[in-house]
Formats: structure tokens, C-alpha cells, sequence
């Protein structure tokens, strides 16, 4: 820890506060409650600290168990829509009713792992589209002007101004047959039929192209910019050309932002259902709206529970690596 | 302006009109906007010198430096290295290193392939490019730390990989950008000989930018002293400190005492200077070519002061006062005496003896005197 750190840090009160607050700290209730909590190891800033872990607790973890609770019981018809896990039987029995069967049907089931492996496929381009598209702006905004910085930086922030269900809808009037592309293209004679573009796999990679490339241009975005510049210079003048200085010293030190877009893209983009609801044709297989079919239109709550956790765990790995790269570059910005 | 002529000079490159200089600036100016960053700045370099550009921040030497380099381009005028015409070249095509003030070495790169960066774009083979990058790493004493990325080196190991990354190239001219600005001052000192050693033996042209004057006058065969993007002197750094051309120079490097003063006597061999402020007159035993009765500054250093509690008996270049201020910095004292003019005068003397200060106190009444062949006449 710095010096600055362990130099004691009071606030500044007005005369009169000070003194009501030097009385309130001599009282014996005060002290008491104090020397009690500092017993059991609880400080101002342990208290501090466990604040946001509360709110992991509270709005993260607990949703998880009952989730995981519901993925491991059985449906039934009423309310709630599955049996209890454990009950209690006459004569103090205690039974626990384990169901694997929600699991079993995943696997057995191709419909699931296709939706799955469909599910990480259309993420997957969809983040290589996002990168492709997204670096250039990224680097551009961080090489641009501080002026034209801050509002080129606004622009990409923007949409997020508008509800995305009214931007995802609005897709829709731009790619339908009798759309803004279409209307157009038939104007100019280019085409006589209009192209079917919405409900196609190609309308679900606009959409979620469109949607997350900010998340993917902003982290970029961080890391560019706090480069040193004075590297390039180095670069070229030990011979490199500028785009070989791009793919040797740009790329590999921008490589913590690639990660952290990626991620950030990939992770909403593989349990994404409004996108393929809305763009992409019927039938199509994405997890998120397997996911809603199976807990809505079947209410079948374990099942969907089970696709839940299945996830869950599927993203445990793009999660971990997000967090090594955001370790990195703060590691990076302390050099 | 009043030139002091100089003693018989060694043969130099620079003093032969014959040599063809190695790196030419000719006429060069940089603009940026509306500010004139460097103004028509002429400058001939020579081969295996190590040349130093000196001034104050924002004096126009490192966007000097940057354009040898090929970072800036000149608004106007042309950049000649061995007699190659560089303008236009990008810096990836010049034969030119340089070393960073911040080092810029690659966090992302271990010490080799740091220094390797260079000699694998110029697609030189692999096993050269090994035993030139051992040879290099072991010149600059890091063959043990090879392997180690820049983050785990300390601030002296770093200057060394960089310094070390910009010479495996042999360049023809190599640029340092205060190289020893991020040291302290110990490692400073040392590092400064090591430069110069390294210089010597590599036969390098090295071109250093710095506004410490101390490190320059260590450092360089010559120093060109830079003030608002022009250059105001070149000379070796003898030459700078015993006969600097104008009142900036005499200021900027070192300290010196100015006596501002009439010009009474005007021979050629000799001026006297009529200074009130001084409280007498400065015989030079110089002359110096300069309109009689202008108003002139003598220039004295205060190391050629001489300091005494009784009356030395010449007539010129004595006066009275009493002293103020006593610093003692071990090596030597610092006087600061006020004449009657109330004008300060720094003087230092050597402590050749132990308690060799003991004679002058504070409020003492001292006279100060100096030979005739000291001070500098400046009309600038």
C-alpha cells in the first residue's frame, strides 16, 4: 500500500459537528457497540467490503439455488408448477427427492444440444463480426482528435438512449420485403423481387451485430487509447513498417480488450432470445428461445431450470477468461 | 555584439573548413500552428561525435531530435545524413536509432526480444541476429536478465536494454532523448562515463538532447545551445563556459556574476569598463571589438573570484563588500557578498585545507578580486 494510503484520513466537520460527534463517540453505547463488533471482526471497512457481497448474495446467489433447486425436482400441474424437493413425511421423516431426469433429457434430447451448439455458433460468428467491425472504429476513436474523440464516443454510446426492443423492432421495418432495403433497391431497379432477408439467420447476425457492438468497441476503445504511443514510435524506428507494427506491437498489447469485447459479446449474445424471436425465422434454434418455449409455452419449470444451470455452466469458461483479461489491464494501467 | 577572441584552439574536425559533416541540418524550421517550434536552424554535425543539443523545456531540441528521427516533418529546409538527403524518408528507412526518453521499450517482450526487434524487420538471419543480441546484452551487462520482461527490470537496467535495443542496429546516428533523465542521481553520474566509454569504443555519432548542462558538459565533444527554437552557440563545452557569446548562455550554463558597465578603454589588447554597479572597473586584458561608450555586461564565474579579508594590491578588477551568505558544500564554500550597489556577488572557493573557510564569518567585510583574463565581455 502507498504511503498515502496509511496517513490517517478524517473528513473535515464544521466546528459544531465535530463536537456533537466527539460527544456521541465518547458515549458508552457507542464504545460498546463498537468494541462488540470489533470483536467479531467486524470493522467500518470490513462492513464496507461486505456490502457488495451482500448484494451478490441476495440478487445472484440465491436466484441460483432456487434455480437449481426447481432443476432438480419433478413438474407437476398446479402452482408452483413442480414438486417440492424435500418433504416431510409422518414420523419425522425427511424426504429429498432428487430428479436427474431434467439433465438426463438434455442430453438425450438432440433438440437441446443442438440449440446449444447452434446457440454458440451463431455467438461465436456474431463476435468474430463484432471484432472485424468493431476494432477499426475502436482504434479510430482512440487515435481520433480529443474533440471529435468525445463525440464520436458519444455516438457509439447513443443507442443505448432508445429501449433495445424498439431497436431490435426497428430492424424489422428495415429488412421486411417491403422495407427500407428492399423499397430502395427496387427503386434504383438494381432488383425486381425484393430479397428475404428478415427471418434468416442472416437477419439474426444483424441484429445481434448491431446490438453488442458497442460492448465489444468500448473496452476496445479503454485499451487503445491508454496506450503509449511512444511504442509505435519505437517500433517504426527500429524498422517496422506500420503494419507490421500494428500486428506486433498494437495487436499483442490490445489483446486484454479483444478478450473483454469478446466476452462481453459472446456471453449475452449465446442466451440471447429477442434477437432470433424477432428477426430470425421460426424454427430457429437458439437456446435462449428453447428456454422460453420449454418454461412458458410447456411450463415445464424444471426443464427450463436445467437449461438454465446447463448454461450457466457453458459460460463459466468465457466468464473466467473475461475476468483474467479485465485482471490484466488493470495490471496493465498500474505499470 | 562584442566577440571575445579565444585562445589558439586544437585541431578539430569542426575547425577545418575542408570536412564534410556527417549529419547537415540545414535551414530548418518547424511550425506547429502558429508557434515556431525550431527557427531556421542550421547545424553541421561531424562523424564519431557526441554532439549535445542543450535548453530549457520547450527550447525546440527534442522536436529537433524528433525530426532526425523522421517523427516530425520540417515546415522548411533539409535534413542531410552522410550526405544522404533524409527529409522525406519515413523513420523506418532511416539510418537512424533512437532512444526514448521513457525508454518506450515493449512491456509485452522479454530483454532479447526487445533488442532483436530491430535486426528481425531488417530480416536479418536468426543465429546473427542471437549472437548479435548476446554480444549487446553483454556490452551493456544484462546477459543474466535476458529473459526478463521490462517490468522487472530497475529504472538504470531498463536505460541499458534500451540503449542496447537502439545500438544493435549500428546505426549510423544515434539520437538519445535525455537518456539519463529518469536516473537518479548516483546512477546518473555513472552511467554518464559509460556513455561516453560505449560512444568511444562503437565509433557511433551520437546526438544527445538534455537541458542539464552538467550532464553536457560531461557528455559531449560539443554542445549547441538551443533558446526559442534557435541555436544561440556551438562550441565544445570548454569553449561554452569560458567564452559564452551572449548573456543567455552565460546564465544558462553554470552560474556567473554580471557587472553591466561602460565601455572607457577600447585597445586591442586590452578594455577597461567603468561598472558603478560593480563599484570600479574591469580591466580585460582582451580586446574586444565593440562600439566605445556602449554599455556592456562583464561576465565573471564565480569559481575565478577570489575572496580575501585583506586588501590585494591592484587597482582594476577589486572591490568591497560584506558578506551575507556562507554555504558550505563540502568540496568547496559559497559566498554571497553584497557590494555597496547592493548588488550579490556568488562566490566559491575550494576547501583545499580543512577549515580553510575559518577566516570569513558572516557580516564580515571581504574584497573580491580576480585576474584580468577572467571575465567575459557581453553586449547581449
Amino acid at each position: 500500500m502507498s504511503a498515502r494510503a496509511e496517513a490517517p484520513r478524517r473528513h473535515r466537520h464544521s466546528a459544531g459537528v465535530q463536537l456533537i460527534l466527539d460527544f456521541l463517540h465518547r458515549l458508552p453505547p457507542y464504545r460498546w457497540t463498537q468494541a462488540r463488533l470489533v470483536r467479531w471482526g467486524i470493522t467500518g471497512r470490513t462492513a464496507v467490503a461486505a456490502i457488495p457481497y451482500f448484494w451478490l448474495l441476495l440478487f445472484f446467489l440465491v436466484p441460483f439455488i432456487i434455480v437449481l433447486k426447481i432443476a432438480f425436482s419433478d413438474a407437476r400441474i398446479g402452482i408452483p408448477p413442480y414438486q417440492p424437493l424435500v418433504q416431510w413425511m409422518e414420523g419425522g421423516v425427511m424426504q429429498i427427492n432428487v430428479h436427474l431426469k431434467n439433465f438426463y433429457s438434455m442430453v438425450e434430447d438432440s433438440l437441446y444440444w443442438k440449440a446449444y451448439l447452434n446457440s454458440i455458433k451463431v455467438a461465436g460468428i456474431s463476435t468474430v463480426l463484432c471484432l472485424l467491425i468493431g476494432y477499426p472504429m475502436a482504434y479510430a476513436v482512440a487515435r481520433a482528435q480529443s474533440t471529435w474523440r468525445h463525440i464520436l464516443l458519444m455516438m457509439v454510446i447513443l443507442p443505448f438512449w432508445t429501449s433495445f426492443l424498439l431497436r431490435v423492432y426497428a430492424w424489422i421495418g428495415i429488412l421486411k420485403n417491403n422495407g427500407l432495403i428492399n423499397n430502395f433497391l427496387m427503386w434504383t431497379g438494381l432488383i425486381d423481387e425484393p430479397i428475404v432477408m428478415l427471418q434468416t439467420d442472416f437477419a439474426i447476425y444483424v441484429g445481434i451485430v448491431y446490438s453488442y457492438l458497442p460492448f465489444m468497441i468500448l473496452p476496445l476503445y479503454s485499451n487503445l487509447e491508454k496506450m503509449d504511443l511512444t511504442l509505435l514510435e519505437a517500433a517504426a524506428d527500429l524498422g517496422a513498417r506500420p503494419f507490421k507494427t500494428f500486428m506486433t506491437i498494437t495487436l499483442p498489447l490490445s489483446l486484454p480488450g479483444i478478450v473483454a469485447g469478446s466476452m462481453l459479446v459472446f456471453i449475452p449474445a449465446v442466451g440471447e432470445f429477442v434477437i432470433p424471436e424477432l428477426l430470425g425465422p421460426s424454427d430457429s434454434l437458439m437456446i435462449g428461445k428453447v428456454l422460453w418455449q420449454v418454461f412458458f409455452t410447456k411450463r415445464d419449470w424444471p426443464a427450463a431450470c436445467a437449461v438454465a444451470i446447463a448454461l450457466l455452466l457453458l459460460l463459466v469458461i468465457p466468464i473466467v477468461l473475461l475476468q483474467r483479461a479485465q485482471a490484466a489491464e488493470a495490471r496493465g494501467a498500474h505499470r | 555584439m562584442a566577440t571575445n577572441p579565444r585562445p589558439q584552439q586544437q585541431l578539430a574536425v569542426w575547425n577545418d573548413p575542408q570536412a564534410v559533416p556527417y549529419v547537415h541540418i540545414d535551414r530548418v524550421t518547424k511550425k506547429f500552428g502558429d508557434f515556431v517550434a525550431v527557427n531556421n536552424v542550421s547545424l553541421k554535425i561531424y562523424k564519431k561525435e557526441l554532439f549535445c543539443l542543450l535548453g530549457g523545456s520547450g527550447c525546440g531540441k527534442t522536436t529537433l531530435l524528433r525530426m532526425l528521427a523522421g517523427f516530425e516533418e520540417p515546415t522548411s529546409g533539409k535534413l542531410f545524413i552522410d550526405g544522404v538527403d533524409v527529409t522525406d524518408l519515413p523513420p523506418y528507412e532511416r539510418p537512424v536509432n533512437m532512444m526514448f526518453q521513457s525508454y518506450a521499450l515493449f512491456p509485452h517482450m522479454t530483454v532479447e526480444q526487445n533488442v532483436a526487434f530491430g535486426l528481425k524487420q531488417d530480416g536479418v538471419a536468426k543465429d546473427e541476429i542471437a549472437t548479435r543480441v548476446d554480444d549487446m546484452l553483454k556490452l551493456v551487462r544484462l546477459q543474466q536478465f535476458a529473459k526478463r520482461k521490462p517490468h522487472q527490470l530497475s529504472g538504470g537496467q531498463r536505460q541499458r536494454v534500451a540503449l542496447a535495443r537502439s545500438l544493435v542496429k549500428r546505426p549510423k546516428l544515434l539520437l538519445l532523448d535525455e537518456p539519463l533523465g529518469a536516473l537518479d542521481k548516483k546512477l546518473r553520474e555513472h552511467t554518464q562515463f559509460e556513455l561516453v566509454n560505449l560512444q568511444e569504443q562503437l565509433g557511433v555519432t551520437f546526438v544527445v538532447v538534455t537541458h542539464d548542462q552538467e550532464e553536457a558538459m560531461t557528455l559531449s565533444s560539443r554542445i549547441g545551445v538551443m533558446n526559442q527554437g534557435e541555436i544561440i552557440q556551438v562550441g565544445t563545452p570548454k569553449d561554452i563556459y569560458e567564452y559564452p557569446n551572449s548573456r543567455f548562455v552565460a546564465e544558462f550554463i553554470g552560474n556567473v556574476n554580471m557587472f553591466e558597465g561602460r565601455l572607457i578603454e577600447d585597445e586591442p589588447d586590452h578594455v577597461r569598463i567603468d561598472s558603478p554597479e560593480m563599484g570600479g572597473t574591469v580591466y580585460v586584458d582582451h580586446g574586444v571589438s565593440s562600439a566605445p561608450d556602449a554599455v556592456v555586461s562583464a561576465a565573471i564565474r564565480p569559481e575565478k573570484i577570489n575572496i580575501s579579508t585583506e586588501k590585494p594590491a591592484q587597482t582594476d578588477n577589486v572591490t568591497q563588500g560584506v558578506v551575507k551568505e556562507i554555504a558550505y558544500m563540502g568540496d568547496m564554500s559559497v559566498y554571497l557578498v553584497q557590494l555597496a550597489s547592493n548588488k550579490i556577488v556568488r562566490v566559491t572557493q575550494p576547501n583545499t585545507y580543512r577549515h580553510a573557510d575559518d577566516s570569513i564569518t558572516w557580516e564580515q567585510t571581504v574584497y573580491l578580486s580576480w585576474h584580468a583574463s577572467s571575465p567575459v565581455v557581453l553586449s547581449e
